[in-house]
């Protein structure tokens, strides 16, 4: 027991099952699942569902944290990534034609690598500090995107391009299977391969690493690359959701949203030793207790002060020290109050 | 070969961020000195715009700019503030420097703006608010307001349920932005317009006025409430098109199961309408250019004009959205 308990991945799951449980326990419903022309439906399959764009960009963000970094940019990036496919279908005429949206899809996921790659460069070869470089993008990314869709929300109809994010196989959203594929891929080339390890020792110590002959330069370059590259791929899927391009809100806040999904899945902000499983589950628990804010009905006035206070008590359950503090409360309690005179009376 | 090369990228790439930074003050400074012909017949306007955020605004921009274009004797310094208080105040300071004979004024904000409209008023300068309204001490500070009544929005939307709905109705609502000042004004005008009606209120939460969270919000309310919606207010178009989605997936039919009315009438709002997806549609008109454009025109001429303009909201049910579709402009 104690040694599941120690498993790095224990409390993070304790909360997201903790989280559904509440849910259920208000609106036994939530778990339920049916049968709607040959595919799932339910509030868990919306999650897995709507959990894909964040579980995207989480994957990238713990892998630029792990190098001790940030990336402020992702959000940005997710909307240039959708104004430029929609641009791209909507001006060829011809928005069923499997061509034409491989030429989109590849050509925003491109631009994606780029804004990636850009960051990556201001980042590992001119030396400024991530969260200044990737703010330049994230500033100026959304004006871009903007540019691109000349200040209107872009729409299309292309049912093949919905597929991506509202489509279905063997009964599960197509966009789960895309978290998944990247997930998949994510940590083979990190685990598998010694790259993780160099990762991880770029986080710990930069200086140290690199006197040991590690290349830190384009190892911190690829995670910043990568990170654009799944934050592109993350303004496919948020652009197939609504089939429209919002450059103003795709994305909005989801940087946050990806760095408290690493944190609450144990990786450090310090950087060094990250958890891909820990990022994957912290990605399901925001996604979830954003449906658990609909889902109690919480007003949208304390809809923020909600959020807060969950988050603040998650990540107390998660820190060993506050937890060693209140096991040992009741004893503090009962030493402090048999030695006062007042609290004595009291007890008697 | 490749550090030059990677320099070079740099170069290119601070470039396009130093231009994409100055576009807007460039054009101020082009067209200084031209103004201050005050009796001349070219009137030269100052337009200080919030940003570019929505759809809205961009059909908004586009009014301005036609309305107060060269052939209809303006000469139009257009500026847009990016949302941030502090730039739409310098370029107003900006116009005044120029000595533009009117400014017009998309507030951002409701406050500060004592100052530099008094500034305005000693340099002689009429200013003109669209859209948004202020907060100043001395009303004379500007000499008119044309905008939208958010309120009369939300109680034609809110009549429109009430006539519907007939029999005990269960409604959900997507609501704007929190605190913002279409969305309180829609919300309390609907509550007026449909007082009395036998509807119940299952359940209210914000979508920010964006479609993905409108569809993230109706997936969770159909969860919870299943087939017992049978009307859906959205406070704006948008927010009703994520719900589309989400009403269809939970093998419902949107404007026959679920009764939708939606406010702004914008393009793709219409399109819906049109094709009997939503039910109703209320109008709230960006295209303001027209009525700010001869609005400036009387009062640099000295006549007198009223303080408040409520620009014409229509509205459309899904007939009249088939006719007005072609003329859409946004």
């Amino acid at each position: 027991m104690s040694a599941v308990m120690k498993h790095r991945l224990f409390w993070p799951l304790v909360v997201l099952l903790a989280l559904i449980l509440l849910n259920t326990v208000s609106r036994p419903s939530f778990v339920r699942i049916t049968v709607h022309d040959g595919r799932l439906y339910g509030s868990l399959i919306d999650i897995l569902r709507n959990s894909a764009p964040l579980m995207l960009v989480a994957l990238g963000m713990t892998l630029v944290i792990a190098t001790r970094g940030i990336d402020l940019s992702v959000g940005a990036i997710m909307a240039v990534s959708g104004a430029v496919a929609l641009t791209i279908i909507q001006d060829s005429g011809d928005p069923a034609n499997p061509a034409v949206l491989a030429v989109a899809i590849g050509t925003a996921v491109g631009a994606g690598l780029v804004c990636g790659l850009w960051n990556g460069f201001l980042i590992s070869v001119l030396g400024i500090q991530p969260i200044i470089a990737t703010l330049v993008l994230m500033l100026a990314g959304r004006g871009i995107a903007l540019l691109i869709t000349g200040g209107f929300i872009t729409t299309i109809n292309s049912d093949p391009y919905k597929f991506m994010a509202q489509g279905y196989v063997l009964g599960l959203p197509f966009a789960f299977y895309v978290s998944l594929v990247a997930i998949a891929i994510v940590a083979l080339i990190e685990r598998r391969t010694a790259l993780g390890m160099l990762t991880e020792a770029v986080g710990i110590n930069p200086e140290a690493s690199r006197l040991a002959g590690v290349r830190a330069r384009g190892i911190i370059w690829g995670a910043y690359a990568a990170s654009g590259l799944l934050a592109g791929f993350a303004g496919i899927l948020y652009s197939s959701n609504i089939m429209a391009a919002d450059a103003n809100a795709a994305g909005l806040y989801i940087e946050l949203d990806a760095i408290l999904a690493v944190v609450l899945g144990g990786t450090s902000l310090a950087g060094g030793t990250f958890s891909i499983a820990g990022t994957v589950v912290g990605a399901f628990t925001i996604q979830t207790l954003k449906s658990t804010i609909t889902f109690l009905g919480v007003p949208p006035a304390v809809t923020p002060v909600f959020m807060a206070a969950v988050v603040v008590v998650v990540v107390l359950v998660q820190s060993r020290r506050f937890r060693r503090f209140m096991g040992r409360l009741p004893a503090r309690l009962r030493t402090w109050t048999s030695r006062t005179p007042d609290g004595a009376e009291a007890a008697s | 070969m490749r550090k030059r090369l990677l320099a070079g990228l740099a170069l290119a790439g601070a470039l396009a961020l130093a231009t994409t930074g100055c576009s807007s003050s460039n054009n101020n400074a082009g067209s200084s000195g031209t103004g201050g012909s005050g009796g001349g017949k070219t009137l030269t306007v100052g337009f200080a715009q919030t940003g570019s955020e929505s759809g809205w605004r961009a059909a908004n921009t586009q009014s301005m700019k036609d309305a107060f274009s060269d052939a209809n004797g303006f000469k139009l310094i257009f500026n847009a503030a990016d949302n941030k208080q502090e730039a739409q105040i310098a370029a107003v300071r900006s116009f005044i420097n120029q000595k533009v004979d009117a400014i017009v004024i998309a507030p951002i904000t409701v406050d500060g703006w004592d100052d530099v409209l008094k500034e305005a008023k000693d340099a002689k300068i009429p200013v003109i608010l669209e859209d948004r309204t202020i907060n100043v001490s001395d009303d004379s500070l500007y000499a008119a307001w044309v905008g939208d009544d958010f309120k009369k929005e939300g109680e034609t939307a809110g009549a429109w349920a009430k006539q519907t709905a007939t029999s005990p109705t269960n409604m959900v609502v997507l609501e704007g932005t929190t605190g913002s000042a279409p969305a309180l004004d829609r919300a309390t005008g609907f509550k007026a317009g449909a007082t009395g009606a036998p509807i119940t209120t299952l359940d209210s939460q914000t979508g920010n006025f964006t479609r993905a969270d409108g569809k993230t919000v109706m997936e969770g309310f159909l969860q919870k409430y299943g087939n017992k919606i049978q009307m859906l207010f959205a406070q704006n178009d948008d927010m009703g098109l994520g719900a589309l989605d989400a009403i269809t997936a939970a093998g419902l039919t949107p404007g026959k199961d679920i009764k939708i009315v939606t406010i702004d009438a914008t393009h793709d709002g219409l399109q819906a309408l049109a094709d009997g997806k939503f039910n109703y549609v209320v109008e709230c008109n960006p295209l303001l250019g027209p009525q700010v454009a001869d609005l400036v025109k009387k009062v640099v001429a000295g006549e007198s004009v009223p303080k408040t303009q409520v620009a014409t909201d229509q509205s459309f049910t899904q007939e009249q959205a088939k006719a007005a579709l072609p003329d859409r402009k946004y």
